[in-house]
Protein backbone atom coordinates (compact mmCIF):
# COMPACT_ATOMS: atom_id res chain seq x y z
CA UNK A 1 0.00 0.00 0.00
CA UNK A 2 0.92 3.16 -0.72
CA UNK A 3 1.27 5.94 1.88
CA UNK A 4 0.47 9.41 -0.14
CA UNK A 5 1.74 12.29 2.49
CA UNK A 6 1.54 15.94 2.86
CA UNK A 7 4.20 16.87 0.37
CA UNK A 8 6.71 20.06 1.52
CA UNK A 9 6.02 22.79 -0.82
CA UNK A 10 9.36 24.07 0.22
CA UNK A 11 11.65 24.83 2.74
CA UNK A 12 9.77 26.91 4.68
CA UNK A 13 6.66 24.60 4.88
CA UNK A 14 5.55 23.49 8.43
CA UNK A 15 1.53 22.39 7.30
CA UNK A 16 -0.79 22.37 4.92
CA UNK A 17 -4.79 22.51 4.85
CA UNK A 18 -6.63 19.91 2.85
CA UNK A 19 -8.92 22.42 0.88
CA UNK A 20 -10.44 19.67 -1.44
CA UNK A 21 -9.84 15.95 -2.10
CA UNK A 22 -10.41 15.65 -6.39
CA UNK A 23 -10.57 11.44 -6.10
CA UNK A 24 -12.34 9.36 -3.65
CA UNK A 25 -11.90 5.76 -2.93
CA UNK A 26 -12.00 3.29 -5.88
CA UNK A 27 -10.44 6.00 -8.36
CA UNK A 28 -7.94 5.03 -10.79
CA UNK A 29 -5.28 7.83 -10.61
CA UNK A 30 -2.15 7.73 -12.85
CA UNK A 31 1.29 9.54 -12.98
CA UNK A 32 0.78 12.84 -12.46
CA UNK A 33 -3.11 12.88 -11.95
CA UNK A 34 -3.98 16.37 -9.37
CA UNK A 35 -5.33 14.97 -6.86
CA UNK A 36 -6.24 17.37 -4.07
CA UNK A 37 -5.81 20.99 -3.53
CA UNK A 38 -3.95 22.26 -0.83
CA UNK A 39 -3.38 25.52 1.33
CA UNK A 40 -0.32 27.20 2.27
CA UNK A 41 1.16 30.30 3.42
CA UNK A 42 1.84 30.44 -0.11
CA UNK A 43 -1.94 30.18 -1.38
CA UNK A 44 -3.78 26.99 -2.53
CA UNK A 45 -1.73 24.69 -4.81
CA UNK A 46 -2.83 21.64 -6.53
CA UNK A 47 -1.15 18.56 -5.35
CA UNK A 48 0.25 16.28 -7.88
CA UNK A 49 0.40 12.11 -7.19
CA UNK A 50 3.10 10.53 -8.39
CA UNK A 51 2.32 6.84 -7.99
CA UNK A 52 -0.67 4.55 -10.25
CA UNK A 53 -3.18 2.44 -8.57
CA UNK A 54 -6.52 2.49 -7.06
CA UNK A 55 -7.14 5.17 -4.04
CA UNK A 56 -7.86 2.44 -0.89
CA UNK A 57 -8.84 5.58 1.74
CA UNK A 58 -9.01 9.19 1.88
CA UNK A 59 -7.73 9.76 5.73
CA UNK A 60 -8.14 13.42 5.91
CA UNK A 61 -11.00 15.43 6.16
CA UNK A 62 -11.17 18.15 3.27
CA UNK A 63 -10.50 21.98 5.73
CA UNK A 64 -8.04 19.60 8.04
CA UNK A 65 -4.76 20.95 9.02
CA UNK A 66 -1.81 18.43 9.46
CA UNK A 67 1.93 18.51 9.48
CA UNK A 68 3.75 18.06 6.36
CA UNK A 69 4.52 13.73 6.39
CA UNK A 70 1.15 13.10 7.27
CA UNK A 71 -0.25 10.32 5.15
CA UNK A 72 -3.30 11.41 3.89
CA UNK A 73 -4.41 8.75 1.60
CA UNK A 74 -4.04 5.57 0.85
CA UNK A 75 -3.43 4.01 -2.66
CA UNK A 76 -3.48 0.49 -3.83
CA UNK A 77 -0.34 0.27 -6.65
CA UNK A 78 -0.94 -1.08 -9.69
CA UNK A 79 -0.21 -4.88 -9.63
CA UNK A 80 -0.08 -4.96 -5.89
CA UNK A 81 3.34 -3.62 -6.26
CA UNK A 82 4.63 -1.02 -4.02
CA UNK A 83 6.95 1.52 -5.29
CA UNK A 84 9.19 3.76 -3.53
CA UNK A 85 9.44 6.77 -5.76
CA UNK A 86 7.12 9.20 -5.94
CA UNK A 87 8.73 12.69 -5.54
CA UNK A 88 5.42 14.09 -3.26
CA UNK A 89 5.99 11.03 -1.35
CA UNK A 90 9.62 10.78 -0.76
CA UNK A 91 10.01 14.95 0.31
CA UNK A 92 8.33 14.56 3.52
CA UNK A 93 11.38 12.63 4.61
CA UNK A 94 14.18 15.00 3.31
CA UNK A 95 12.10 17.77 5.47
CA UNK A 96 12.37 15.84 8.51
CA UNK A 97 15.56 18.14 9.25
CA UNK A 98 14.15 21.54 8.38
CA UNK A 99 11.25 20.49 10.53
CA UNK A 100 13.09 20.40 13.36
CA UNK A 101 14.79 23.76 12.88
CA UNK A 102 13.96 26.65 15.44
CA UNK A 103 12.33 28.35 12.47
CA UNK A 104 9.28 30.79 13.65
CA UNK A 105 6.26 28.22 13.48
CA UNK A 106 3.96 29.51 11.60
CA UNK A 107 1.43 26.74 12.84
CA UNK A 108 1.90 24.00 15.60
CA UNK A 109 2.45 20.37 13.78
CA UNK A 110 -0.13 17.99 16.26
CA UNK A 111 0.55 14.77 14.67
CA UNK A 112 -2.97 12.69 14.38
CA UNK A 113 -5.12 15.60 15.25
CA UNK A 114 -7.89 14.76 12.77
CA UNK A 115 -9.24 13.13 15.58
CA UNK A 116 -9.75 15.93 17.28
CA UNK A 117 -13.20 16.83 18.32
CA UNK A 118 -14.79 20.29 17.10
CA UNK A 119 -18.46 21.11 16.75
CA UNK A 120 -19.27 21.97 13.31
CA UNK A 121 -20.27 25.95 14.39
CA UNK A 122 -16.92 25.91 16.58
CA UNK A 123 -14.67 24.52 13.45
CA UNK A 124 -16.81 27.16 11.26
CA UNK A 125 -15.59 30.20 13.57
CA UNK A 126 -12.58 28.99 13.77
CA UNK A 127 -12.02 28.72 10.14
CA UNK A 128 -13.84 32.14 9.64
CA UNK A 129 -11.36 33.90 12.40
CA UNK A 130 -8.21 32.43 11.62
CA UNK A 131 -7.62 30.37 14.71
CA UNK A 132 -5.66 27.42 14.96
CA UNK A 133 -8.24 25.06 16.89
CA UNK A 134 -5.42 21.89 17.27
CA UNK A 135 -3.68 23.81 19.54
CA UNK A 136 -7.07 24.77 21.69
CA UNK A 137 -7.92 22.69 24.38
CA UNK A 138 -11.59 21.60 24.15
CA UNK A 139 -14.39 22.20 27.33
CA UNK A 140 -17.21 20.28 26.05
CA UNK A 141 -18.05 16.77 26.57
CA UNK A 142 -15.40 14.43 26.26
CA UNK A 143 -12.46 17.24 25.38
CA UNK A 144 -14.81 18.42 22.47
CA UNK A 145 -14.40 22.18 21.65
CA UNK A 146 -16.94 23.88 21.39
CA UNK A 147 -18.27 27.58 20.27
CA UNK A 148 -17.38 29.10 24.15
CA UNK A 149 -13.41 27.96 22.99
CA UNK A 150 -12.69 29.79 19.47
CA UNK A 151 -14.92 32.93 21.39
CA UNK A 152 -12.12 32.78 24.28
CA UNK A 153 -9.21 32.16 21.79
CA UNK A 154 -9.91 34.89 19.56
CA UNK A 155 -10.57 37.03 22.18
CA UNK A 156 -7.16 36.24 23.72
CA UNK A 157 -5.65 36.31 20.12
CA UNK A 158 -7.01 40.16 19.55
CA UNK A 159 -5.32 41.02 22.91
CA UNK A 160 -1.42 40.29 21.46
CA UNK A 161 0.00 40.86 17.93
CA UNK A 162 -1.40 39.08 15.25
CA UNK A 163 1.64 36.76 14.22
CA UNK A 164 -0.45 33.20 13.37
CA UNK A 165 -1.70 32.44 9.97
CA UNK A 166 -3.54 34.33 7.96
CA UNK A 167 -5.47 33.93 4.65
CA UNK A 168 -3.23 32.16 2.07
CA UNK A 169 -1.09 34.16 0.01
CA UNK A 170 -0.92 37.36 2.08
CA UNK A 171 1.91 39.69 2.79
CA UNK A 172 2.41 38.24 6.24
CA UNK A 173 2.33 34.39 5.25
CA UNK A 174 5.15 35.44 1.91
CA UNK A 175 7.36 37.22 4.91
CA UNK A 176 7.21 34.53 7.45
CA UNK A 177 8.19 31.55 4.96
CA UNK A 178 10.19 33.96 3.08
CA UNK A 179 12.20 34.92 6.68
CA UNK A 180 12.43 31.09 7.57
CA UNK A 181 13.66 29.67 4.21
CA UNK A 182 16.00 32.42 4.41
CA UNK A 183 17.47 32.29 7.74
CA UNK A 184 18.04 28.70 7.21
CA UNK A 185 20.24 29.16 4.28
CA UNK A 186 22.20 32.64 5.55
CA UNK A 187 22.54 29.98 9.05
CA UNK A 188 23.35 26.83 7.58
CA UNK A 189 24.76 27.61 4.26
CA UNK A 190 28.63 28.90 3.84
CA UNK A 191 27.77 30.83 0.86
CA UNK A 192 30.62 31.95 -1.93
CA UNK A 193 30.32 34.29 -4.57
CA UNK A 194 31.72 34.65 -7.69
CA UNK A 195 30.66 37.49 -10.15
CA UNK A 196 31.38 37.57 -14.58
CA UNK A 197 30.63 39.88 -17.04
CA UNK A 198 29.40 39.26 -20.08
CA UNK A 199 29.24 41.15 -23.58
CA UNK A 200 25.34 40.21 -24.35
CA UNK A 201 25.47 41.42 -27.89
CA UNK A 202 25.53 38.50 -29.55
CA UNK A 203 22.84 36.85 -27.86
CA UNK A 204 20.36 40.27 -27.95
CA UNK A 205 20.87 40.98 -31.73
CA UNK A 206 20.89 37.14 -32.55
CA UNK A 207 17.20 37.75 -30.35
CA UNK A 208 15.75 40.63 -31.99
CA UNK A 209 16.78 39.21 -34.93
CA UNK A 210 14.71 36.20 -34.36
CA UNK A 211 11.77 38.09 -32.66
CA UNK A 212 11.19 40.79 -36.22
CA UNK A 213 9.70 37.35 -37.67
CA UNK A 214 7.57 37.02 -34.86
CA UNK A 215 3.83 38.11 -33.68
CA UNK A 216 3.91 40.03 -30.81
CA UNK A 217 2.23 37.55 -28.51
CA UNK A 218 4.94 35.11 -29.63
CA UNK A 219 8.23 37.36 -28.91
CA UNK A 220 10.70 36.24 -26.62
CA UNK A 221 12.66 37.67 -23.96
CA UNK A 222 16.02 37.69 -22.89
CA UNK A 223 15.23 35.87 -19.79
CA UNK A 224 13.91 32.84 -21.77
CA UNK A 225 17.50 32.51 -23.55
CA UNK A 226 19.42 33.48 -20.33
CA UNK A 227 17.02 29.84 -18.45
CA UNK A 228 18.65 27.70 -21.67
CA UNK A 229 22.03 29.18 -21.10
CA UNK A 230 22.07 28.38 -17.47
CA UNK A 231 21.16 24.99 -18.22
CA UNK A 232 22.99 24.23 -20.98
CA UNK A 233 26.13 25.46 -18.63
CA UNK A 234 24.60 23.14 -15.82
CA UNK A 235 24.90 20.13 -18.14
CA UNK A 236 28.70 21.31 -18.13
CA UNK A 237 29.20 21.38 -14.23
CA UNK A 238 26.47 19.11 -12.78
CA UNK A 239 27.57 19.76 -9.30
CA UNK A 240 25.86 22.94 -8.76
CA UNK A 241 23.00 21.50 -10.05
CA UNK A 242 22.23 19.35 -7.02
CA UNK A 243 21.13 19.66 -2.86
CA UNK A 244 23.23 19.38 -0.34
CA UNK A 245 21.82 16.72 2.42
CA UNK A 246 24.81 15.73 4.58
CA UNK A 247 26.39 14.98 1.04
CA UNK A 248 26.29 16.44 -2.35
CA UNK A 249 23.03 14.95 -4.25
CA UNK A 250 22.81 15.74 -7.70
CA UNK A 251 19.99 15.72 -9.75
CA UNK A 252 19.07 14.24 -12.94
CA UNK A 253 16.78 16.78 -14.23
CA UNK A 254 18.19 20.07 -14.90
CA UNK A 255 14.88 22.35 -13.21
CA UNK A 256 16.19 25.41 -12.60
CA UNK A 257 13.43 27.94 -10.73
CA UNK A 258 12.79 30.95 -11.47
CA UNK A 259 11.83 33.95 -8.69
CA UNK A 260 9.08 35.73 -9.49
CA UNK A 261 8.01 38.56 -7.17
CA UNK A 262 4.37 39.27 -6.46
CA UNK A 263 3.09 42.14 -6.34
CA UNK A 264 1.45 42.08 -3.22
CA UNK A 265 5.09 41.61 -1.58
CA UNK A 266 7.10 38.32 -1.68
CA UNK A 267 8.41 35.80 -4.38
CA UNK A 268 7.25 32.13 -5.45
CA UNK A 269 9.66 29.99 -6.85
CA UNK A 270 8.16 27.86 -10.13
CA UNK A 271 10.80 25.40 -11.94
CA UNK A 272 10.85 25.46 -15.32
CA UNK A 273 11.36 21.78 -15.95
CA UNK A 274 14.12 20.08 -17.93
CA UNK A 275 15.29 23.33 -19.30
CA UNK A 276 18.06 21.99 -21.23
CA UNK A 277 15.90 19.72 -23.15
CA UNK A 278 13.59 22.42 -24.24
CA UNK A 279 14.23 25.04 -27.15
CA UNK A 280 14.40 28.31 -26.12
CA UNK A 281 10.71 29.34 -27.43
CA UNK A 282 9.55 25.75 -25.64
CA UNK A 283 11.20 27.90 -22.30
CA UNK A 284 9.08 31.40 -23.20
CA UNK A 285 5.78 29.09 -23.66
CA UNK A 286 6.40 27.91 -20.52
CA UNK A 287 7.14 31.42 -18.61
CA UNK A 288 4.02 32.47 -20.18
CA UNK A 289 1.97 30.21 -18.63
CA UNK A 290 4.39 29.67 -15.19
CA UNK A 291 4.18 33.48 -14.38
CA UNK A 292 0.61 34.56 -14.68
CA UNK A 293 -0.20 31.52 -12.28
CA UNK A 294 2.28 31.98 -10.30
CA UNK A 295 0.99 35.58 -9.42
CA UNK A 296 -2.63 34.47 -9.39
CA UNK A 297 -1.24 31.80 -6.58
CA UNK A 298 -2.44 29.08 -8.91
CA UNK A 299 0.70 26.86 -9.01
CA UNK A 300 1.16 22.92 -8.67
CA UNK A 301 2.99 21.13 -5.83
CA UNK A 302 5.56 20.11 -8.24
CA UNK A 303 6.49 23.55 -10.22
CA UNK A 304 7.13 24.45 -6.71
CA UNK A 305 9.17 21.92 -5.43
CA UNK A 306 11.21 20.61 -8.48
CA UNK A 307 13.25 23.46 -8.69
CA UNK A 308 16.95 21.99 -8.77
CA UNK A 309 18.70 25.47 -8.88
CA UNK A 310 17.56 29.01 -8.54
CA UNK A 311 17.56 31.83 -11.05
CA UNK A 312 17.11 35.79 -9.80
CA UNK A 313 16.73 37.98 -12.56
CA UNK A 314 16.61 41.95 -11.65
CA UNK A 315 15.24 43.11 -15.21
CA UNK A 316 16.20 46.31 -16.67
CA UNK A 317 17.06 49.23 -15.80
CA UNK A 318 17.84 48.76 -11.67
CA UNK A 319 20.85 47.39 -9.53
CA UNK A 320 24.02 46.32 -11.52
CA UNK A 321 24.38 42.91 -9.93
CA UNK A 322 22.52 40.93 -7.27
CA UNK A 323 24.24 38.29 -4.40
CA UNK A 324 21.39 35.60 -3.68
CA UNK A 325 20.95 33.64 -1.12
CA UNK A 326 20.29 30.32 -1.70
CA UNK A 327 17.19 28.49 -1.23
CA UNK A 328 17.94 24.97 0.96
CA UNK A 329 18.78 22.73 0.02
CA UNK A 330 19.82 23.58 -3.18
CA UNK A 331 23.59 24.77 -3.36
CA UNK A 332 23.47 27.21 -6.11
CA UNK A 333 21.86 30.66 -7.03
CA UNK A 334 22.23 32.55 -9.77
CA UNK A 335 21.95 35.94 -10.13
CA UNK A 336 21.51 38.25 -13.49
CA UNK A 337 21.58 41.65 -12.65
CA UNK A 338 20.46 44.65 -15.86
CA UNK A 339 21.65 44.59 -18.88
CA UNK A 340 23.72 48.22 -19.36
CA UNK A 341 25.44 49.82 -21.92
CA UNK A 342 28.76 49.33 -20.76
CA UNK A 343 32.32 50.38 -22.15
CA UNK A 344 34.17 47.45 -23.18
CA UNK A 345 37.58 45.99 -24.33
CA UNK A 346 37.63 43.42 -27.17
CA UNK A 347 40.95 43.10 -29.31
CA UNK A 348 42.45 46.22 -26.97
CA UNK A 349 39.69 48.32 -28.65
CA UNK A 350 37.94 50.22 -26.54
CA UNK A 351 33.97 50.07 -27.51
CA UNK A 352 30.63 50.35 -25.83
CA UNK A 353 28.58 47.13 -25.22
CA UNK A 354 25.24 45.82 -23.76
CA UNK A 355 27.02 44.35 -20.05
CA UNK A 356 25.43 41.41 -18.05
CA UNK A 357 26.81 41.02 -14.44
CA UNK A 358 26.24 37.24 -13.39
CA UNK A 359 26.87 36.43 -10.05
CA UNK A 360 26.94 33.12 -8.76
CA UNK A 361 25.50 32.16 -4.90
CA UNK A 362 26.72 28.71 -4.00
CA UNK A 363 27.04 26.31 -1.16
CA UNK A 364 30.80 26.13 -0.29
CA UNK A 365 29.82 22.64 1.21
CA UNK A 366 29.21 21.39 -1.95
CA UNK A 367 31.50 22.73 -4.38
CA UNK A 368 34.53 25.13 -4.13
CA UNK A 369 35.59 28.43 -6.55
CA UNK A 370 36.64 26.45 -9.00
CA UNK A 371 33.59 24.37 -9.59
CA UNK A 372 31.95 28.24 -9.73
CA UNK A 373 33.98 29.78 -12.17
CA UNK A 374 33.82 26.66 -14.58
CA UNK A 375 30.06 27.30 -14.93
CA UNK A 376 30.44 31.43 -14.92
CA UNK A 377 32.74 30.51 -18.35
CA UNK A 378 30.46 27.86 -19.20
CA UNK A 379 27.98 30.07 -19.16
CA UNK A 380 29.46 33.13 -20.82
CA UNK A 381 30.53 30.88 -23.36
CA UNK A 382 26.79 29.98 -23.97
CA UNK A 383 25.77 33.42 -24.48
CA UNK A 384 28.44 34.29 -26.88
CA UNK A 385 27.00 31.41 -28.80
CA UNK A 386 23.58 32.32 -28.85
CA UNK A 387 22.74 30.29 -32.20
CA UNK A 388 23.88 26.78 -30.29
CA UNK A 389 21.63 27.30 -27.65
CA UNK B 1 -10.06 52.50 -35.14
CA UNK B 2 -11.47 55.81 -36.72
CA UNK B 3 -13.91 56.76 -33.59
CA UNK B 4 -11.39 56.48 -30.38
CA UNK B 5 -10.75 59.94 -29.44
CA UNK B 6 -7.74 60.64 -27.00
CA UNK B 7 -9.92 60.27 -24.08
CA UNK B 8 -11.14 56.63 -25.28
CA UNK B 9 -7.15 55.71 -26.08
CA UNK B 10 -6.03 57.03 -22.24
CA UNK B 11 -9.39 55.03 -21.11
CA UNK B 12 -7.75 52.03 -22.70
CA UNK B 13 -4.41 52.29 -21.78
CA UNK B 14 -5.39 53.04 -17.84
CA UNK B 15 -7.64 50.14 -17.89
CA UNK B 16 -5.07 47.88 -19.66
CA UNK B 17 -2.26 48.78 -17.08
CA UNK B 18 -5.10 47.91 -14.33
CA UNK B 19 -5.16 44.55 -15.65
CA UNK B 20 -1.80 43.81 -15.17
CA UNK B 21 -0.90 45.87 -12.42
CA UNK B 22 -3.75 45.51 -10.27
CA UNK B 23 -2.60 47.57 -7.18
CA UNK B 24 -1.12 50.16 -9.60
CA UNK B 25 -2.83 53.71 -10.44
CA UNK B 26 -2.40 54.64 -13.35
CA UNK B 27 -4.91 57.53 -13.81
CA UNK B 28 -1.74 59.49 -11.41
CA UNK B 29 0.85 58.91 -14.24
CA UNK B 30 2.29 62.20 -14.93
CA UNK B 31 2.60 62.24 -18.87
CA UNK B 32 6.50 62.37 -19.15
CA UNK B 33 6.78 59.31 -16.20
CA UNK B 34 8.36 56.02 -17.67
CA UNK B 35 5.57 53.80 -16.84
CA UNK B 36 7.01 50.77 -16.42
CA UNK B 37 9.59 52.67 -13.75
CA UNK B 38 6.49 54.08 -12.09
CA UNK B 39 3.83 51.48 -11.91
CA UNK B 40 6.73 49.13 -11.11
CA UNK B 41 5.94 46.41 -13.97
CA UNK B 42 9.18 44.42 -15.13
CA UNK B 43 9.76 42.83 -18.97
CA UNK B 44 7.26 40.29 -18.83
CA UNK B 45 4.43 42.08 -17.66
CA UNK B 46 5.13 44.79 -20.17
CA UNK B 47 5.00 42.68 -23.05
CA UNK B 48 1.94 41.38 -21.70
CA UNK B 49 0.73 45.04 -21.99
CA UNK B 50 1.45 45.22 -25.60
CA UNK B 51 0.30 42.18 -26.44
CA UNK B 52 -3.43 43.19 -24.93
CA UNK B 53 -2.88 46.89 -26.74
CA UNK B 54 -1.96 45.64 -30.19
CA UNK B 55 -4.85 42.96 -29.80
CA UNK B 56 -7.37 45.64 -28.73
CA UNK B 57 -5.96 48.12 -31.09
CA UNK B 58 -5.69 45.90 -34.21
CA UNK B 59 -1.99 46.81 -34.61
CA UNK B 60 1.11 45.58 -34.71
CA UNK B 61 3.97 46.82 -32.22
CA UNK B 62 7.65 46.05 -33.30
CA UNK B 63 9.93 45.53 -31.11
CA UNK B 64 12.37 48.44 -32.14
CA UNK B 65 9.76 50.84 -31.18
CA UNK B 66 9.35 49.56 -27.74
CA UNK B 67 11.71 52.47 -26.55
CA UNK B 68 9.41 54.46 -28.28
CA UNK B 69 6.82 54.08 -26.14
CA UNK B 70 7.88 54.54 -22.37
CA UNK B 71 5.91 57.54 -21.16
CA UNK B 72 2.19 58.34 -21.56
CA UNK B 73 2.68 61.02 -23.94
CA UNK B 74 4.66 59.04 -25.93
CA UNK B 75 2.75 55.77 -25.81
CA UNK B 76 -0.62 58.14 -26.90
CA UNK B 77 1.22 60.01 -29.58
CA UNK B 78 2.67 56.53 -31.23
CA UNK B 79 -0.50 54.86 -30.84
CA UNK B 80 -2.26 58.41 -32.31
CA UNK B 81 -0.53 57.86 -35.20
CA UNK B 82 -0.86 54.15 -36.02
CA UNK B 83 -4.52 53.97 -35.15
Amino acid sequence: MIEFTMPSLGADMEAGTLREWHIEPGDYIEHGDIIADVETQKGIIEVECFDEGVVEKLLIKEDEKVPVGTVMALINPVGGEEREEAVVHEKPEKMHETRREPVPHVVSPVVEHHRIKISPLARKMAEENHVDYTVIKGSGEKGAIVKEDIEKAISQEEEQPKSTEEKPGTTTNFREAIAAAMTKSNREIPHYYLEIKVDMSKSLDWLAERNKQRQVKERILPIALLIKAVAKALQQVPDLNATWENGLVKKPEINPGLVISLRTGGIVVPAVRQADRKSIEEIMETLNNLIPRARSFKLRSSEISDGTVSITSLGEGGADRVYGVIYPPQVALIGLGSIKNEPWVENDMLGIRPVLSITLAADHRATDGHTGDRFLKALRQQLLNPEVL
Amino acid sequence: MTAMTKEDLKKLLFQLLKSIAPDAEPEKLRPDENIREALDIDSFDYLSFIVALDEKLGIETPEEDYGKISTLDDLMNYLSVRT
